[in-house]
């Protein structure tokens, strides 16, 4: 059975009929083409999916299109304005955090929760938060350097 | 000139770009109109005869398209998968090689085992339909573990193989003494000490964060395929698709790996879902698409190790080695993958003598057949296997001499002036500097501070372990003919295009794949720094059989040390022609001409002519020779190197272990490595923290299980243990530069190191941290679990 779902996606409001089976992520990548966020598991483990849902990170594999209806969702393709590089994303490129570049939106995207919740993390609190999100390629030495890096430099424009 | 982004400058990324901002093209980004989908009807059993498929029921079902089964593979004469490396048993005898269809005839031999393939409108639509389609299966006897395998009375997998054996092979370089064997008996016999051990080296799951997929794409008006797929070798694809498989000419195969989030092996090969999604298109005329789900990269994607070998060291009185003896029993899995034979062969002995002066050494190894999914190649390839027993049974050794880990290896390894060192199984080392990479991990390690940080952890109830590993690997897979007389079925060289364009711009067209390597930017630094050019006036091309003429791909850390090498040749060779263009618009002799910073000068007057400007008269040849060149400026190499490169490293791990949750943690890890020149440091660190991390996995968390009779038990990330932000620590690294004589970079690679001589360097900080508890053994990886039960066995005097 189809349902109506409407939403603010990336700032735009947006409408779609869905399945009342499809997932989030499915949404986001089939019907509106932002193949950004990536799915590597079937078990809810890896974070490659993760989007922001009024705001806090969650993984659109595992929730229903209709769940979001109502709801602001942002992707990995909206988070830099203008053009304009989130803090995230610049540090990702300077401190070379990411390798294949798969699980990245999914990290960025999560982190960028983290450091709304958390402006200055220790080390140890970032690994704690990024458990739910894999790479295989980097060893999270550079993830966590750079996640280090953007809340610093996110708390210098902020002060 | 090379806007500061020359070689060894740590230039930021110009993949990044697309990755993080959501716009990387990876394969189910891709789809094109009127796609279909497949699904595949997979073997839940792990030996059974096929007695029957009735497809009845799902191509009933709403947008079911077609149920393909083994029969119409068969009908259409597409050829079973092909094995690419050849290995002779000791008896003289060829590998066993079954043949492997891409859907099951016949019988099924592993759980995953495709039979069928659901064409359907929408994935959903496939699948279900996949599960409609009845299967009837007569179940067999099946066994998962090589040692029982070979027992008698083990069910016999294919009639071909007796006692499920695939190969008995010993290792008898040409350049070795023929009586390695002999002598390395006699060794062990006479020796004053005598170390053996046995050791497990534990079976992996490669896991790319991206699942495999494909796209074909025929087109039934022009007979033209193309395909997009996962792969690390897209040429490599191409050729078995139309020499083995689907038998098509090459000039009508198209064969594209865009974006592809990582392979570290497993996405070498040419598989079973690659090749039906072709044949698919090619028989229904629409495009087809297949994305693995994560439950099926676990069933279906080439497994990693898996190797039980029993090995003695004898030393003599002065604790020099003087024989080592290894029997391997490799499991390969229910047939033999692509490179599945030579993995545990020819890349695993050859690296036998390690870093250290060993005379003799005497290999053998037992390839078996078994009901699970095939192995092969996954980062370190048989490397990390031969590095594992070295450095455990070195430390062993030292363990029982009441030797400092450090020492034993400083008295054994081969020293500097004796490069290059023939070792005694038929490596030619050129390069490295062993002590010296040895002193420079202690110093980073903080070597001499251990006993106080041993106290501080005792203060907290933790048991501190120190554990010291040295690793020399084998990289850039080439010498063709060193690989074809070994067995390789293909050659093993590379190739570059760089095409200067009118205005000066360069694009580079590289057979080497990037699929997180950062081919991009080591490869435009090269370009940048050779041609003086701006580093972001280059474009690397690679990924596409359309747009790049050859080659063969990208594994074992190849890219740079005969990709690169490659680019260096085809850029003398751009220089070479722009000298003689510049000669000319100069008016004076090619031999007089000297090119550096982007400028043709004559040598010791002020008078230059700019790169750009050489390459506009190449487009527009108004004032050109044209009697003696032809216009243009693009220029293609073939490399085929001499010889393999050699990096080297040592690594000190420090752990603690709680012992009453058998809990270990790392404390440090400190790694100092040799891998020649280096383009960029910020890329060769990360390629180090990546390899590490996955060493690390094998040692404390990754272990791919099957039930004896083969079922597989660890088929998702929620009991596959994965190694997690918070797992890890952050990790030390430096590098040492030796560079090899091999290549003209003088670059020996680096994607595998950290996967090659982590895993022993934290089982012996484990085993340094247990022995007092009396625990003398323990196998990877080393789970709570296992490290609980190992201190209460010794703790009962088991
Ligand atoms: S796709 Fe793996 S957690 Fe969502
Ligand atoms: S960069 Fe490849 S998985 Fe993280």
């Amino acid at each position: 059975m189809d349902v109506q779902v409407s939403f603010t996606l990336n700032g735009k409001t947006v409408s779609a009929a869905a399945s009342s089976a499809t997932l989030l992520v499915d949404l986001l990548r089939n019907r509106f083409g932002l193949t950004g966020t990536h799915v590597g598991c079937d078990t809810s483990q890896c974070g490659a999916c993760v989007v922001h849902v009024d705001g806090a990170s969650v993984k659109s594999c595992t929730m229903l299109a209709a769940q979001v209806d109502g709801c602001a969702v942002d992707t990995i393709e909206g988070l830099s304005g203008d053009g304009e590089l989130h803090p995230l994303q610049q540090a990702f490129h300077e401190h070379h955090a990411l390798q294949c570049g798969f699980c990245t939106p999914g990290m960025i995207m999560s982190a960028a929760d983290l450091l709304k919740r958390n402006p200055r993390p220790s080390e140890l609190e970032v690994r704690d938060w990024l458990e739910g999100n894999m790479c295989r390629c980097t060893g999270y030495h550079n993830i966590v350097k750079a996640v280090r890096a953007a809340a610093g430099a996110m708390g210098e424009e902020g002060s | 000139m090379s806007g500061g982004m020359g070689i060894g400058a740590s230039a930021p990324r110009s993949e990044d770009r697309r990755f993080i901002t959501g716009r990387g093209r990876y394969v189910d980004d891709i789809n094109l109109r009127s796609q279909q989908y497949a699904w595949f009807v997979r073997s839940p059993h792990p030996h059974a005869e096929l007695r029957g498929i009735d497809a009845g029921q799902a191509l009933g079902m709403p947008g079911v398209t077609a149920v393909l089964t083994g029969a119409d593979l068969e009908a259409d004469g597409i050829g079973p998968l092909p094995v690419a490396w050849g290995i002779t048993s000791v008896d003289g005898s060829p590998a066993v090689e079954p043949e492997f269809p891409a859907l099951a005839t016949g019988r099924v031999r592993y759980v995953g085992n495709p039979v069928a393939v659901v064409i359907a409108e929408t994935r959903a639509a496939a699948r279900d339909a996949a599960e409609a389609v009845n299967v009837h299966y007569e179940e067999l006897d099946s066994v998962s573990n090589a040692v029982a395998a070979m027992e008698e009375g083990a069910p016999r997998i294919h009639e071909a193989a007796e006692g499920n054996l695939c190969f008995n092979w010993e290792w008898l370089p040409s350049v070795m003494a023929p009586d390695a064997k002999a002598n390395t008996e006699k060794a062990l016999k006479e020796a004053a000490h005598l170390v053996s051990l046995e050791l497990v080296n534990n079976r992996l799951v490669p896991n790319a964060m991206e699942p495999r997929a494909s796209l074909a794409d025929f087109n039934s008006a022009t007979g033209q395929l193309t395909l997009y797929t996962t792969s690390q070798n897209p040429h490599v694809n191409r050729l078995l698709l139309c020499t083995a498989t689907l038998r098509m000419p090459e000039h009508k195969v198209r064969v594209v790996a865009p974006d592809v989030g990582g392979g570290f092996g497993s996405k070498i090969y040419h598989y079973a879902e690659e090749l039906a999604v072709c044949w698919a298109s090619r028989r229904l005329g629409v495009p087809v698409k297949w994305t693995a789900e994560r439950s099926e990269s676990f069933l279906g994607d080439a497994q990693g190790r898996d190797h039980l070998t029993r090995v003695e060291l004898a030393l003599d009185a002065e604790a020099r080695f003087t024989a080592l003896r290894v029997d391997t029993i490799a499991n390969l899995g229910s047939y033999v993958s692509t490179f599945g034979a030579a993995i545990p062969t020819v890349f695993y002995a050859p690296m036998l003598a390690g870093v250290y002066k060993t005379p003799n050494i005497y290999v053998t190894v037992k390839g078996v057949f078994t009901n699970t999914t095939p192995t092969d190649a996954y980062r370190g390839a048989g490397r990390p296997e031969a590095c594992y027993l070295i450095e455990r049974i070195v430390d062993e050794a030292a363990a029982q001499l009441g030797m400092d880990p450090a020492e034993i290896r400083r008295r054994n390894f081969i020293q500097p002036d004796e490069f290059p060192y023939q070792s005694p199984v038929g490596q030619l080392y050129d390069s490295g500097e062993f002590e010296g990479c040895l002193d420079l991990a202690m110093e980073i390690n903080g070597y001499a501070g251990f006993d106080e940080r041993r106290k501080q952890s005792e203060a907290r109830g933790r048991l501190r372990g120190r554990g010291m590993s040295f690793y020399i690997e084998a990289c850039g897979a080439a010498p063709s003919q060193a690989a074809g007389q070994l067995g390789a079925r293909a050659g093993l060289y590379e190739v570059a295009t760089v095409r200067v364009h009118p205005t000066g711009v360069v694009q580079v067209m590289t057979g080497t794949h990037s699929h997180g390597q950062s081919h991009e930017t080591t490869f435009a630094q090269i370009v940048a720094d050779r041609l003086g050019v701006d580093f972001s006036n280059v474009e690397i091309v690679h990924g596409d059989t359309g747009e790049v003429p050859f080659g063969m791909g990208t594994y074992a850390s190849r890219s740079l040390a005969v990709g690169g090498s490659a680019l260096v040749k085809a850029l003398d060779k751009v220089v070479d022609k722009g000298r003689k263009i510049a000669a000319h618009l100069l008016e004076a002799a090619a031999g007089d001409i000297e090119f550096g910073d982007g400028q043709f000068r004559v040598a010791g007057t002020d008078r230059q002519v700019a790169f750009g400007d050489v390459a506009l008269a190449a487009y527009v040849p108004h004032n050109y020779p044209l009697q003696e060149l032809e216009p243009g400026l693009e220029e293609t190499s073939f490399f085929d190197p001499e010889n393999f490169t050699f990096p080297s490293g040592c690594y000190i791990c420090e752990v603690e272990v709680d012992p009453e949750t058998g809990v270990v943690e790392i404390r440090d890890f400190a790694a100092a490595d040799d891998f020649g020149n280096i383009i960029n440091p910020m890329v060769v660190e990360g390629q180090v923290h990546g390899g590490l991390a996955q060493g690390i996995g094998q040692a404390l968390m990754e272990h791919c299980r099957y039930t004896p009779e083969g079922q597989l038990l660890t088929g998702s990330y929620m009991d596959y243990c994965m190694p997690r932000a918070d797992d890890l620590p952050s990790f030390k690294v430096a590098t040492r530069c030796t560079p090899t004589s091999f290549n003209p970079l003088g670059v020996k690679g680096c994607g595998e190191a950290g996967a090659i001589g982590a895993p022993p360097a934290i089982i012996n900080a484990v085993l340094d941290a247990l022995r007092p508890l009396g625990v003398r053994h323990i196998d990877m990886p080393a789970t709570p679990n296992a490290v609980w039960w190992a201190i209460e066995a010794a703790r009962s005097g088991e």
